[in-house]
């Protein structure tokens, strides 16, 4: 744990000026992460996980946002290189996939040709070469007929064979950092199951570290080593993977669990949502940004939910709690609440 | 694909029949007596009635329409009023008015047509696509409020005004360009340009600004597609996304409207012709129309319907190169 982090995103601030007033996207969002590590980061649409992962990509506009903060990558500040540094980095070190594979390859070109592009961009090699490193990509991220199908174009493959290739594609520079958002939401369940476990294969092989944006808490327990909880453009909990699973404390942490559906609960019994609209960025309450939806706010003395912003602090080593309850107060609506989730005294 | 455009060229020629046949009908049914106005001025009711069966009027619709026909693919002999007139195959009709089968004078005006249309159509184009992509990405700045602002003013101005205010000020008043008259290319080719410069600018003002604002939003649209952040994510420069990525999506309906306005602009630019007396095939129905030439109209009517319908095809074939998710079937 001396090494140095490949990655470490250091009170990042991103804030968008729009008509209506300014966005705060996401407002100090702060991890690192390690080469062969998985990170999941969880929350709700609008959460700021997206922006997060895309702030990191260079994906921005930096002339549409203002962004602060600090996003190391192998001790380069990704923040304050220019764009053309940033760039250079993009696809080669540091790579993505995206949420819809159907839209997210370009219609008009093969696949073999975007893959080769891909890799032409960062090296100076034949199209030949390229077209085999293709092929061979293609091959690993287990597209069958790999030779034939590098001629196809995306619209004569399938939703689950398009996030295939985009993983290739990503992967084809072997870059140092994966950063996945959402990359299984627009896909068939059977087919989920496979690109995660594609990407653990994968992962176990480059050494890459994984940053994995979703709000599948499914997807979370098969993957992640570590996980940040975000909520209203800031991290509310994070810590390693049983942390967040068995010891969760914040109340959204709570709430997101039980919104997963369970096979092993009786079919009578429904989800339990989060009460509530996630808020809005523009205007997000003085206190907690999450007050407004917490069921369990009575347990903070006087009125600090409402009028102080919490902490992130220190719950134990290495989970991060944001939240005003007394912590030993925490600890015991979690358990409960966990009982509750297992099934007991429903 | 081949079989596509066999089928399509089949297709193509029954349109056009339907088309002459159509163009027949309406001519047929105008209030103008064709024999009288070819009859000149000492006009006797037998030379009227001479002229009558030498232009065929004394037949049905039908059948004059099977005469044009069959005189495209055999030639057609007119006679009666004592002289015999030969119109050689194919012939498209005979102008009684200028006495030469319409063929040779639509020969002698698509010249000048064509290299109206293809020099006005290479500059709308580029500069058009050009202004539109530089508004797309400064959207909503400055340049790009200058660009639409201008390009509204150009759309709403009629060509007759920009052609008359461009020969008023360029050639009378500061005297840049000599006063227009058409020579061929090969004949004169620095008195061609100048002659033509002027036409070009007016027609280009007039499209460029309607493919600006085309650009513009397809750009616009396509920049917010999710392949385009999938191309920055692989490092491209900017520069390769917006060329490569972003315009090659947004393509298909700025070639679609090209594609049609070429054909239209081949079929004549009417005022544009007028204004600086280019002898084309705008100014040629214009005067067929104040003069009535009803050959010359008939023949005008078809080429113009022939060049649209090839265009069409031409886009459909093209629209298959650019998206390979179309299929010509």
């Amino acid at each position: 744990m001396t090494e140095q982090p490949f990655l470490r995103v250091n009170d990042l601030h991103v804030e968008f000026p729009t008509e209506d007033g300014l966005v705060r996207a996401v407002d100090g969002v702060s991890f690192d992460l390690r080469k062969g590590e998985t990170l999941a980061v969880v929350g709700e649409s609008g959460s700021g996980k997206s922006v997060t992962s895309q702030a990191i990509m260079g994906l921005i506009n930096r002339r549409a946002a203002t962004i602060t903060g600090q996003v190391l990558l192998d001790g380069d500040d990704l923040i304050t290189l220019s764009e053309d540094e940033v760039r250079a980095r993009r696809g080669r070190r540091m790579a993505m996939i995206f949420q819809d594979p159907m839209s997210s390859l370009h219609p008009f070109y093969r696949i073999g040709d975007q893959l080769i592009e891909a890799v032409r961009v960062h090296n100076k090699v034949s199209k030949a070469e390229a077209r085999n490193r293709a092929i061979e990509m293609l091959q690993k991220v287990g597209i069958p007929a790999a030779a034939q199908r590098v001629d196809d174009y995306p619209h004569q493959l399938s939703g689950g064979m398009r996030q295939r290739v985009m993983i290739a594609m990503a992967l084809i520079n072997d870059p140092e950092l994966l950063i996945a958002d959402e990359p299984t939401t627009a896909l068939d369940v059977t087919v989920q199951a496979q690109i995660i476990e594609l990407i653990n294969e994968l992962q176990a092989e480059f050494n890459t570290a994984v940053i994995i944006i979703t709000h599948d808490l499914g997807v979370v327990a098969d993957i992640a080593d570590q996980v940040v909880v975000m909520y209203g453009g800031r991290v509310v909990e994070s810590g390693a993977l049983h942390d967040i699973y068995y010891r969760p404390e914040m109340p959204y942490t709570l709430g997101l669990l039980a919104s997963v559906p369970r096979l092993d609960q009786d079919r009578s019994d429904r989800l339990d949502p989060i009460p509530g609209n996630p808020p809005s960025l523009i205007s997000l309450p003085a206190g907690c940004v999450f007050c407004p939806r917490c069921v369990y706010q009575e347990n903070v003395y006087g009125d600090a939910c409402l009028t102080t912003r919490p902490e992130l602090l220190d719950a134990a080593p290495g989970h991060r709690v944001r939240c005003h309850i007394p912590s030993e107060r925490r600890k015991e609506i979690a358990q409960e609440a966990l009982r509750v989730l297992a099934g007991e005294g429903k | 694909m081949g079989v596509y455009v066999i089928k399509r060229i089949l297709i193509m020629i029954l349109l056009l029949l339907l088309i002459t046949f159509v163009t027949f009908l309406l001519f047929n049914a105008l209030p103008a007596d064709v024999a009288r106005l070819t009859c000149g001025k000492t006009c006797t009711d037998q030379t009227l009635e001479l002229n009558r069966i030498r232009l065929g009027l004394d037949q049905n619709v039908l059948m004059q329409f099977w005469q044009f026909f069959k005189g495209i693919f055999v030639g057609r002999t007119y006679t009666g009023g004592g002289s015999v007139i030969e119109c050689p195959a194919p012939c498209l009709g005979y102008s009684f008015v200028r006495n030469e089968p319409v063929l040779g004078m639509i020969g002698a005006r698509l010249p000048a047509t064509i290299f109206l249309a293809l020099g006005a159509f290479i500059l709308f184009l580029s500069i058009g696509i050009s202004l539109g992509v530089y508004s797309a990405l400064r959207r909503g700045k400055l340049q790009d409020k200058t660009v639409m602002g201008i390009s509204l003013v150009g759309y709403s101005l009629p060509s007759f005004f920009i052609g008359l205010i461009l020969i008023f000020f360029v050639v009378l008043k500061w005297k840049l360009l000599p006063f227009p008259s058409y020579v061929q290319p090969w004949e004169n080719p620095v008195k061609f340009l100048q002659t033509m410069a002027l036409p070009w600018i007016v027609l280009s003002i007039l499209y460029a600004t309607f493919y600006t604002r085309l650009t513009r939003s397809q750009m616009l649209e396509t920049l917010g597609e999710d392949f385009i952040r999938t191309a920055r994510a692989k490092g491209l420069s900017e520069s390769v996304v917006i060329r490569k990525h972003a315009l090659r999506a947004g393509l298909t309906p700025i070639v679609t409207a090209a594609g049609l306005d070429l054909a239209g602009l081949l079929g004549g630019a009417v005022i544009t012709e007028s204004i600086f007396s280019l002898p084309g095939i705008g100014a040629m129905s214009v005067s067929a129309v104040t003069n009535p030439d009803q050959a010359v109209l008939i023949a005008i009517t078809l080429m113009t319907a022939t060049f649209i319908i090839v265009a069409n095809l031409i886009v459909d074939i093209l629209y298959a190169a650019i998206d390979p998710r179309v299929r010509l079937t």
